[in-house]
């Protein structure tokens, strides 16, 4: 079915926005049949590329080469055209129609009148997904999908347009580890079909796993370009970072002290009065860091919406800090010494509008010294913004900037600096690392450990394997709102953990332990 | 708490919801038998009879005798009938049926109020059946306008806009002309103006769409007014006395009795009605334009990913949804009473709306909604004639009332295209 083998140049790709220079004279070669992994930071300049490549942007500069012959993508229907496919980081999939009606749109079968021949495009689904081990159903609706089959969908739709370079961006930033292991199969197969991929990433591992040759972009151009057999992750991280930088966390083993935080018989229902969260237990101790891994979906977001006061509880008890806080409301929560870092920066953590000085007080604004009686104090709002940005390295032009306009990293410094300046005794976050470069993940994460050092309590949730198992002295796994463990991080595998995210895990650990009672 | 006992209490909060429900529905069945018999059974003579005409005096429909009904006798068994579906409801349940038993319970209800209402006279149910679909068609024609548009995403608030100045562009060109289709096309014509000013303010510039299609409402309905008072008034004669368009008979099949009156002696615009429902439900579930239009709607950027045009396809169905309610517009002077005055549509377009959202948002759907705002207006109408001893004022709110009562039991159900509303800023 593949037309051709696509061989792929860039030529000097340059494109600037207002104030930024995305893309700075980059050449890229993409032969035909190989793996071409794209490595580099957020704001690397990696999707504005691959946008460009897709037709979505327009380059200001230089040349797009297909086969030697160079080609102007007005559209991504120009790009279709020439053989590129593209699975887009958040899925270019509607809801609302089928798999087979997903994989045609732009390109549909049809019968004379332009009638859809839907049973077609359902065979072509089919065969499509057999040749290179894609199963989807083709009746299915997408909105009944899990991710890891939407992802599927997505490449079923690039080879059914032909495509002959195939640009993954982030795949595996949503699934899970088995699902990963599947796609990085996938890829192989379509490698020996013949088709080239360009596989975007910042996870060193997967990289040196799949790639034929690897390319790093820091600051919008290319700083290197290797083989894997040729460079360690050390090297890349550091080529991708422009500093060397140490992966994992070094933390030494924690000294847990008395119980901070008691989840007895925990049960949420969500909005549509659904189970989310099913009789969970566990407790967090001073001093130590326990995680939550889960596919996102399993009942982590209502756990600690429940245990932060701002869904209900249908049933148990929540104690933090020495108080019961089962039916407290955010506020007394907050002010009984716990730090929350909400798992979406952007809608919980900040208001966009307000300055960032704002966003640093926005959950002491009533408290001396920021207020005095009904009357702020913004002397002190602005003496604590300039210390907080000194502290913890934000990146913002002043504090009274709109927190939205800050990249995500930053905004994240943000919310980070506001939650970790209170005298807490309990720190809980959820996915605090999403989205974020390499150095800012190290470090939150070394802030992260530090608080655990001081004695602190922490609670992490993260849908990031490798962040689950850097960071948990112990370790649980959510699934359909039940949890399984916390188990000593050293007594489960990184497959055991897996499968586990996959509701595949041992039955025993998860056996009613109260099944006699009436 | 035990994981078993939680999984109990999670279950038993689950049924109560539904058995509340349940109760509550069956409850209200029991009251409509209670309201029957009492109002319409009670105190009505035990002689008084209840003729329903089944002819129709211009129809070609083979004669039939008329429906002569006892209205106490009747009044009991629709009350019985109630009670019984009431009392099920109560106990058992009609599960996934119980919204269809609702309806039913309505319609038992209606026909309980016709026959009260025309106990010792009589009263036409196939004039009033026809008049339903009669003025069910520019109601349907105003929905189908509202769904090509939100379809594609745009939300058209200027259908009664439209309308208004389709019913003046083809009053004014259909008199001068004295060629009914000219009119109906100048109708049409200005009605796609309308949506042209529409679509570029909403794709191109941005605009909130409900603030431009409300501003265009006003603009059309001051429009209309200043060139009534300035061509029309004047010249009557010339340039505001149309001819009205001819029912046009179907040969054999208007000959059925009932439905032969009802469905194939009809005003034309209940055929094209029926013509463009096929029309568009094939058009937009079944071919690559309806797939298309869709995917603009729900997501335009996957379709912009896809290499649609998500502007040009916006442009395409807001203008076809203007032609459409410029043709719904031409009914009510080409298609009714062959003139226009002042604010004639008087709410329309905006029951369209209302009928498009509770059909949701499909070509079948809208036309059963707008059937029920039409029976309204029809019920309306034939009661103001039958002197009930109900205030004019309140009959004349019934469509009205309808439509509040229906959008509130729908709304929260329907679904509408997900990118309705939002402009698509390409990056």
């Amino acid at each position: 079915m593949l037309r051709q083998p696509v061989k792929l140049e860039l030529r000097g790709i340059t494109k600037s926005f207002p104030g930024v220079l995305a893309n700075d004279h980059i050449d890229l070669v993409v032969e035909p049949g190989e793996v071409h992994v794209l490595l580099g930071e957020n704001g690397a300049g990696k999707t504005t590329l691959m946008n460009i490549l897709y037709g979505l942007y327009h380059p200001d500069e230089g040349e797009i080469l297909v086969n030697g012959a160079p080609v102007k993508f007005q559209s991504p229907s120009d790009a279709i055209r020439m053989g590129i496919g593209m699975v887009h980081q958040h899925f270019m999939l509607i809801p609302v129609f089928t798999v087979a009606e997903n994989v045609m749109l732009g390109s549909e079968l049809t019968r004379p009148f332009g009638l859809l021949d839907r049973g077609r495009a359902r065979r072509e689904v089919q065969r499509l997904g057999q040749e290179f081990g894609l199963p989807v159903d083709p009746d299915a609706l997408v909105s009944s999908l899990s991710v890891g089959a939407q992802q599927r969908v997505e490449i079923v739709k690039a080879l059914y347009r032909q495509a002959g370079v195939l640009i993954l961006d982030e795949p595996t930033a949503v699934l899970t580890p088995q699902e990963t292991e599947e796609l990085l199969r996938v890829m192989e197969s379509l490698k020996h079909a013949g088709r080239s991929l360009v596989f975007i990433t910042h996870k060193l591992k997967e990289a040196m796993r799949v790639a034929d040759r690897i390319t790093v972009l820091r600051g919008g151009r290319v700083v290197g370009s290797t083989v894997p057999a040729k460079s360690t992750e050390a090297q890349l991280a550091a080529m991708m970072v422009g500093r060397a930088i140490r992966l994992g966390v070094e933390r030494p083993p924690a000294k847990p002290g008395a119980v901070v935080l008691e989840v007895e018989g925990l049960t949420v229902r969500d909005a549509r009065g659904q189970v989310a969260v099913d009789d969970v237990s566990f407790q967090v101790r001073a001093g130590e860091i326990v995680t939550v891994a889960g596919v996102q979906g399993n009942g982590q977001t209502e756990l600690i919406r429940a245990i932060m006061g701002l869904d209900p509880v249908a049933a148990g008890h929540i104690t933090a800090a020495g108080r019961d806080v089962t039916t407290s409301s955010p506020r007394e929560t907050l002010a009984s010494g716990v730090g929350h870092v909400p798992e979406d920066r952007v809608r919980d953590g900040l208001v966009s509008d307000l300055s960032v000085a704002e966003n640093l007080v926005l959950d002491t604004y009533y408290l001396p010294p920021f207020a005095r009686g009904l009357v702020l104090e913004p002397d002190e709002i602005r003496r604590n913004a300039d210390e907080r940005i000194r502290e913890f390295d934000i990146r913002t032009p002043s504090a009274s900037v709109q927190a939205g306009t800050l990249s995500g990293g930053n905004q994240q410094r943000v919310v980070v600096a506001r939650e970790f300046s209170r005298p807490i005794s309990l720190l809980i976050a959820s996915q605090p690392t999403r989205g974020l470069d390499v150095g800012s993940i190290e470090y939150i994460h070394e802030r992260i450990v530090k608080l655990r050092d001081q004695g602190d309590a922490v609670l992490i949730v993260s849908s990031d394997l490798d962040e689950v198992l850097a960071l948990g002295d112990r370790i649980s796994v959510m699934y359909r709102g039940r949890m399984e463990g916390p188990f000593d991080s050293g007594s489960a595998t990184r497959e055991e953990i897996g499968l586990m995210m996959a509701g595949t895990g041992s039955e025993a650990a998860s056996a009613p332990p109260d099944a006699g009672r009436p | 708490m035990g994981r078993v006992s939680t999984a109990v209490r999670a279950l038993g909060a689950g049924a109560r919801v539904a058995v509340d429900r349940r109760r509550t529905l069956g409850i209200f069945f029991l009251l409509v038998a209670g309201a029957i018999a009492a109002f319409f059974g009670y105190n009505v003579p035990g002689q008084s009879q209840a003729h329903f005409v089944l002819n129709l005096a211009s129809s070609h429909a083979i004669p039939i005798p008329d429906l002569v009904v006892p209205v106490r006798a009747t009044a009991f068994g629709l009350a019985a009938a109630c009670a019984f579906l009431g009392t099920i409801q109560v106990v058992r349940g009609f599960g996934r049926w119980a919204y269809a038993v609702l309806a039913l319970v309505i319609g038992l209800f209606v026909f309980a109020f016709l026959a009260w209402a025309a106990r010792n006279s009589s009263v036409s149910l196939v004039g009033m059946l026809q008049g339903t679909l009669v003025r069910a068609a520019p109601l349907t024609l105003g929905a189908f306008s509202g769904l090509l548009c939100e379809r594609a995403g745009v939300i058209n608030v200027a259908i009664e806009g439209q309308m208004l100045i389709g019913a003046f562009s083809a009053a004014l060109v259909g008199s001068a002309t004295g060629n009914a289709l000219l009119g109906i096309l100048a109708g049409m014509l200005c009605g796609g103006l309308i949506a042209v000013i529409l679509a570029v303010f909403a794709i191109r510039y941005l605009v909130d769409q409900v603030i431009v299609g409300i501003v265009l409402d006003l603009f059309c309905l001051g429009l209309t007014g200043f060139l009534y008072d300035r061509l029309m008034v004047p010249f009557q004669a010339t340039l505001n006395s149309a001819a009205v368009v001819p029912p046009v008979t179907i040969p054999g099949l208007s000959r059925i009795p009932v439905l032969g009156p009802i469905l194939f002696d009809q005003n034309v615009y209940v055929y094209l009605m029926f013509v463009l429902m096929g029309l568009i439900y094939v058009a937009l579930f079944h071919t690559r334009w309806g797939l298309r239009v869709r995917a603009v709607g729900e997501h335009p950027r996957a379709a912009d990913t896809a290499g649609i045009d998500v502007a040009r396809t916006r442009y395409i169905n807001v203008i076809l949804g203007g032609l459409v309610a410029g043709l719904a517009g031409s009914y009510f002077t080409l298609g009714a009473v062959g003139q226009f005055t002042k604010n004639m549509t008087s709410g329309r377009g905006f029951i369209s709306l209302a009928a498009m959202i509770s059909g949701g948002w499909t070509p079948v759907g809208g036309f059963g909604a707008s059937l029920v705002f039409g029976f309204a207006d029809a019920l309306q109408n034939f009661l103001s004639v039958l002197n009930v001893p109900i205030s004019s004022y309140f009959l004349l709110m019934a469509p009205y009332l309808a439509t509040i009562l229906v959008v509130a039991g729908v709304v929260g159900r329907a679904r509408p295209p997900a990118a309705d509303g939002k402009p698509y800023v390409k990056q």
